[in-house]
């Protein structure tokens, strides 16, 4: 582990912390934010560029601007006086850890459920964008269309929910 | 001496990091080299100031500056030596930190974009293989900056502005990638590098720029709009609309935050400027086979130059925009227009070399702009031109 990834790790979790202990929802949002780009710092120094600048692009410049665009139009951004905290934090503790134990567990023996590695773990692949497009093109073409229908069907959504309502009106 | 002329910041960063110990070369140089871009565009953002002050003037029937100096050429130097010195005011309401990250953050990420430019041969910053998507990646989160000013001001029209800034800068984000993505398809590449060597190629002496394929004229175009849309510029500029929000997400601003606001605003015109430089116009290759003993980086800082031109000459030109008319312009013109654009990219693709896909294409594009033409005037009743007050 180099000092980099240190400095990434530190700023994803300090990131991600003050998301949760801020009282503010938009500052929350913005840490979030940050959380988000030290997650993409994290894929770029894996080597994965087009994994991290899709993590850029989509968290940073849709997710993140989209949570904040939903607090201003929701509710006011601001201060609640009294606490924000969960009062019985007991639960939401035992949920991360467990959820943590799993994803943990689950990438630590990853190795072996790869096939044909015989649970050695192998040398990294050497990824490029071609592949990705291939492989998305080809192989993975299936869920490709699945998850494009999808996003139709919620933009259809969207755009029938902000729709006016002329008929019923008169 | 032509290959000197070309490569002389290489080779001059080369000779000024050869006194440099051997480990300490390679970081110096990366150094170097971002240096050079931080003072080369905020200089070429002064001239570009003085230049529109200037031309708004000649459009507009008056002078512009003209008192610093010789035809007022350091009237520049006089509004930094301004800004720098005017009171730095923070609303009393204003989230301290967020008001001071907000033009901090976006002058960072503004430059951020530079590094995958090839701003001439040999002269790419960091020369990745996914360039192209991180100059979206990168201008996507500057986004973030100008909704972070608008919010910590806690002044309505920082807000309004803010609101209407991000709301139009997603939806022209979608025609920005779609347009650039057929240039992607043609070149089979990410790597703005490998896009410039695709059109650094010449035949009868006429180079194979983009602009000059009919889905690349048409592209370059829906890339223009929508590249003046990203930047807040006129005829898109409601987020500033002066006439209705005083100066939209920047007014609780003052002194140097001002001016970093302003830099950032032109230094990133002139990084997407660059960036359709790239992807259309060749990048650094030059416009006539004959005319290669020119530097490379000279063309490209030219090409950049002259759409600042085109951005101020369109500023002088155009009305802004009304709210709801920059939305349908985003998702019932541009974005189905750059839809088919690449679909023509695809045609033009598989149809390999030969005349027939020039005629297929333009006819394509053609016919689908002109009916659409057609079909928006027979809507609209243009009479005799009337007169309203100036009978």
């Amino acid at each position: 582990m180099s000092i980099v990834f240190y400095i990434i790790a530190g700023l994803s979790v300090a990131g991600a912390l003050a998301a949760v202990l801020l009282k503010n929802t938009v500052h929350c949002a913005l840490a979030l934010t940050v959380a988000f780009a030290g997650l993409a710092l994290m894929f770029l120094e894996l080597d994965a560029q087009f994994a991290g600048f899709a993590q850029i692009l989509v968290y940073i410049g849709a997710v993140a601007i989209l949570v904040v665009f939903a607090i201003l139009l929701t509710r006011g951004s601001e201060t609640p006086k009294d606490t924000v905290y969960s009062r019985n934090p007991i639960i939401g503790l035992v949920t991360a850890a467990g959820i943590f134990a799993m994803l943990g567990w689950a990438v630590l023996h990853s190795a072996q459920a790869l096939p044909g590695s015989g649970g050695t773990p192998m040398a990294a692949p050497t990824v490029t964008v071609m592949d990705i497009g291939n492989s998305l093109m080809g192989r993975y073409v299936l869920p490709l269309e699945i998850v494009a229908l999808l996003l139709t069907a919620a933009l259809i959504g969207a755009v029938i929910v902000a729709m006016h309502e002329k008929e019923s009106a008169k | 001496m032509i290959e000197k002329a070309d490569q002389i910041f290489v080779i001059l960063a080369h000779w000024l990091v050869s006194f440099l110990p051997a480990w300490l070369q390679h970081p110096a140089i990366v150094l170097l080299a971002v240096v050079g871009i931080i003072v080369t565009f905020p200089a070429l953002f002064a001239i570009t100031v003085l230049l529109e002050r200037k031309g708004l003037g000649r459009m507009q029937n008056r002078f512009g500056p003209n008192r610093v100096g010789p035809l007022g050429i350091f009237q520049p130097v006089a509004d930094g030596l301004k800004s720098l010195t005017k009171e730095d005011i923070v609303p009393l309401s204003a989230d301290a930190v967020v008001h001071f990250l907000a033009p901090v953050f976006l002058v960072v990420v503004v430059f951020m974009g530079y590094a995958v430019l090839p701003i001439g041969r040999n002269m790419t910053l960091v020369n990745m293989d996914a360039g192209l998507l991180f100059f979206f990646a990168i201008g996507a989160s500057s986004e973030l900056s100008v909704f972070m000013a608008g919010w910590s001001s806690r002044n309505k029209y920082s807000l309004l502005g803010a609101m209407r800034a991000v709301a139009q800068m997603i939806s022209y984000e979608v025609p920005l990638l779609m347009s650039s993505v057929a240039v992607v398809m043609i070149t089979g590449s990410l790597s703005l590098g490998k896009i410039v060597d695709a059109q650094n190629q010449y035949t009868y002496g006429l180079p194979h720029w983009y602009i000059f394929t009919p889905w690349g004229f048409a592209g370059f175009i829906l890339f223009a709009i929508a590249a003046t849309a990203e930047t807040n510029r006129s005829p898109f500029d409601l987020p500033e609309g002066e006439s209705e929000l005083v100066a939209g997400y920047f007014t609780e601003y003052s002194g140097f935050k001002f001016a970093l606001f302003f830099l950032g605003e032109y230094v990133g015109m002139m990084g997407i400027s660059g960036l359709g430089t790239t992807l259309f116009l060749g990048g650094y290759s030059a416009p006539f086979s004959f005319l290669n003993w020119v530097p490379s980086w000279i063309w490209f800082f030219s090409k950049i130059m002259l759409s600042m031109c085109v951005f101020i000459w369109v500023r002088g030109t155009l009305p802004r925009l009304r709210q709801d008319q920059l939305m349908n312009f985003a998702w019932k013109f541009v974005l189905p227009l750059s839809l088919l654009n690449l679909m023509v990219a695809g045609i033009w693709r598989f149809m390999g070399d030969g005349l027939l896909r020039w005629v297929v294409c333009s006819a394509i594009l053609l016919l689908v702009y002109v009916l659409m033409a057609r079909a928006g005037m027979k809507r609209e009743h243009f009479g005799p031109r009337s007169y309203r007050y100036a009978e």
